[in-house]
């Protein structure tokens, strides 16, 4: 096991394209490490360069304090999985297990040993004498998991490798993956474009956009305090809603953010957590609000009166039930925000579908509990935590009191 | 209710029906058994010269040159394996296992460097790789017959003119280009994660050609195989020009028997039967890797 280190990473490709720009990472011992992105973000060019598979630019690569830069894949001690997981079709699951100890010249009852207990691991027992073709793509993934395991490298190099399962098995394949690092506790670097995986798996998510790390922190935090309006918009599904408001100061003392024709106000307490705020009162910003941060007034007993909690109405134009949850979407009287930021995040959410028909007008998503029962084309009042709301300046797209943002 | 259901039935049928091949609708119409059948007849119908050779090659002399060999089947008394015996007495054995040390060695050169540098071409960068490989598919176009006079010249100066290892490298030399372009071809096809997956397994480049490139190219190269040793074992001109009556092999033996005025068909036959008997076994031998499929399971 060992940490990895990327030093001021670039990945220039012929033609000029910088894949990779400036790249700083550092991933600690036994972490478990997510990079996600929208497509052509450059996380699996990241990926490839610690494998070895793709040359450096400029900067500097470590695993485990040893700069690797000029050494081949082999020289690096680390296992990949593939997308497409890549198993040797000649090859029975046993041999494809075997094929890197061999190559490394493993004494054979080791050999053996490791390639049981992978297999065990894996619940591959059974098949170790089948070819890939005689195999499921869930069998076929967990065979290329155990030809990482086998190896006992010093870190996996995952690359998007549950993408080809289908919905139900990618779900308890992440359990597994979950559950085997935390038997193994060995270094994981993983890439994948979807932002729920990286929440679920990630000890730390690495977020990415045209080779540029936007920021590195747990999920939660990613969650609660992301550092731009791209890694709000990114990370969280549905995403993030934004409307360009203004924020004043009431004649009560207290301020508000207004838009549309609506006003919320904003708690005291916001102010002293996001230093710099007060800094924007009587100009304009974006303000974000996630969909789980509303909540239906009608069926939140507990919350409608208590402070921090302003009422927003709406009128459901679509609804999507999920059970549990309903999902409210509905028009706030303001243009969509269209900040490049915003427009890249919402270009790389697959799942999410632009519905042009909401004119100049903004369609926002609310998160209400499925006691609502609410239906499209009704009234409704929605009510806002407003301890949770997001301020991003309207012109860098930054969040407004985020300490990785103080002074930029 | 009844009468639409059957109604769509029938426009489903009509749509339908057009898609299907004409092939398919005439197995439909006459059944199976026609056209196996007929199928037969026509193997049959092609088989038929090599089956009269066979019968030629095994009747006396005296009955060649009086009946057709068809009479052979009402007076099977005709059949004799003396030709084979008086063949062997000619010295057509040595024509025989020099044809072997001329193709043998000669496909095996060819598989085996154009299996190395179709690795090259398809998977390791090097400078200038892409203009190279052009040049090789444009020699694809050199007619043999414009190099023959040059490189009689050169193997004069050589010292190989007339020996085995000239024809066997002028059959190299121009069963190359070919061979690479086949196999680089193929190798480029092979899903580029599993030669990473093997560098990453700790594989440098011979062991990614030895365990996962070239296993997985069977097929191709069994197919280059059957037919450069074809090419090569049913050579004539080659032969012809560069080898000499020692070092002769059976198409070049075979075309001495040839007269102008009448043939000694009691040596020709065997001997031609001798050189058609031996590819066909090979053919059948390797069969079995000319299988679909290879890369299943590897990618997806």
């Amino acid at each position: 096991m060992a940490s990895i280190v990327l030093s001021n990473v670039d990945k220039i490709y012929a033609g000029g394209v910088k894949a990779v720009n400036d790249l700083n990472l550092e991933i600690k011992d036994g972490e478990f490490m997510v990079l996600v992105g929208p497509s052509g973000c450059g996380k699996s060019t990241a990926l490839r360069m610690i494998a070895g598979l793709e040359d450096i630019s400029g900067g500097e690569i470590a695993i485990g304090e040893k700069v690797v830069n000029h050494l081949p894949p082999k020289d690096r001690d680390i296992a990949m999985v593939f997308q497409n997981y890549a198993l040797y079709p000649h090859m029975t699951v046993e041999e494809n297990l075997a094929f890197g100890l061999k190559l490394r010249k493993m004494p054979k009852p080791e050999i053996q040993k490791r390639v049981n207990e992978a297999a065990k691991m894996l619940g591959l027992d059974q098949y170790l004498k089948r070819k890939p073709a005689a195999l499921s793509g869930g069998q076929r993934q967990r065979v290329a998991m155990g030809r990482a395991i086998v190896r006992e490298p010093q870190a996996f190099l995952m690359d998007e490798p549950l993408s080809n399962l289908d919905a139900k098995l990618r779900v308890s394949m992440r359990a597994s993956l979950n559950t085997l690092h935390e038997r193994l506790g060995v270094t994981t670097v993983y890439v994948t474009h979807d932002q729920v995986e990286a929440m679920t798996l990630g000890d730390r998510v690495c977020v990415l956009r045209d080779g540029l790390l936007q920021q590195v922190d747990t999920p939660q935090n990613l969650f609660d305090k992301p550092v731009n309006l791209f890694v709000a918009g990114f990370m969280g599904s549905p995403s993030m809603n934004f409307v360009t408001a203004d924020l004043v100061r009431t004649d009560g003392g207290g301020a508000a953010v207004t838009f549309a024709d609506i006003s919320l106000p904003v708690p005291e307490s916001t102010f002293t957590e996001k230093a710099g705020l007060d800094a924007y009162i009587g100009k304009q910003l974006i303000l974000g609000i996630r969909p789980s941060d509303f909540e239906d007034a009608a069926a939140a007993n507990g919350h409608s009166g208590t402070t921090g909690w302003a009422r927003i109405p709406a009128r459901a134009e679509v609804t999507e039930e999920l059970g549990s949850e309903i999902n409210v979407l509905f028009l706030i009287d303001a243009p969509p925000v269209e900040h490049k930021d915003t427009v890249a995040a919402k270009d790389a959410d697959e799942d999410e579908e632009t519905i042009p028909l909401a004119g100049d007008k903004s369609l926002w998503t609310s998160r209400v509990n499925a006691r609502s029962h609410v239906r499209p084309g009704q009234n409704i009042e929605l009510i806002v935590d407003t301890h949770n709301l997001h301020f991003f300046d309207s012109v860098s797209g930054l969040a407004i009191g985020h300490p990785a943002n103080a002074g930029r | 209710m009844m009468a639409t259901a059957t109604v769509e039935r029938t426009v489903a049928n009509s749509a339908g029906a057009p898609k299907r091949g004409v092939l398919g609708r005439v197995i439909d119409r006459l059944g199976g058994g026609f056209l196996q059948a007929l199928l037969i007849v026509v193997a049959l119908f092609w088989l038929m010269p090599t089956l009269g050779l066979l019968i030629v090659s095994i009747r006396g002399e005296t009955f060649n040159n009086s009946s057709g060999w068809w009479t052979a089947f009402t007076q099977p008394a005709q059949l004799t394996l003396a030709n084979y015996s008086d063949l062997l007495a000619t010295g057509f054995t040595s024509s025989f296992w020099n044809t072997i040390a001329i193709t043998v060695p000669a496909t095996l050169l060819v598989i085996g460097i154009a299996a190395m540098a179709g690795y090259a071409f398809a998977w390791i960068e090097f400078p200038g790789r892409d203009a190279v490989f052009l040049v090789v598919v444009a020699l694809l176009v050199v007619p043999i017959q414009i190099a023959l006079i040059p490189i009689a010249k050169l193997y004069g100066s050589l010292n190989i003119f007339g020996s085995i290892p000239g024809v066997v490298l002028f059959h190299v030399a121009f069963g190359l280009p070919f061979a690479i372009f086949l196999l680089r071809n193929f190798f480029a096809g092979i899903p580029k994660e599993l030669l990473e997956a093997a560098r990453m397994d700790g594989a440098g480049e011979w062991k990614i050609f030895a365990t996962v490139v070239f296993p997985l190219a069977k097929p191709a190269i069994a197919s280059l195989g059957i037919f450069q040793f074809l090419w090569v074992w049913n050579d004539l001109l080659v032969a012809l020009v560069f080898a000499d009556t020692d070092n002769q092999p059976m198409t070049k033996a075979l075309q001495s028997q040839m007269r102008q005025f009448g043939t000694n068909v009691d040596i020709l036959a065997p001997g031609a039967f001798l050189s058609l008997i031996i590819p066909l076994v090979l053919f059948f031998a390797f069969q079995r890797y000319f299988v679909q499929g290879m890369m299943a399971g590897s990618v997806k």
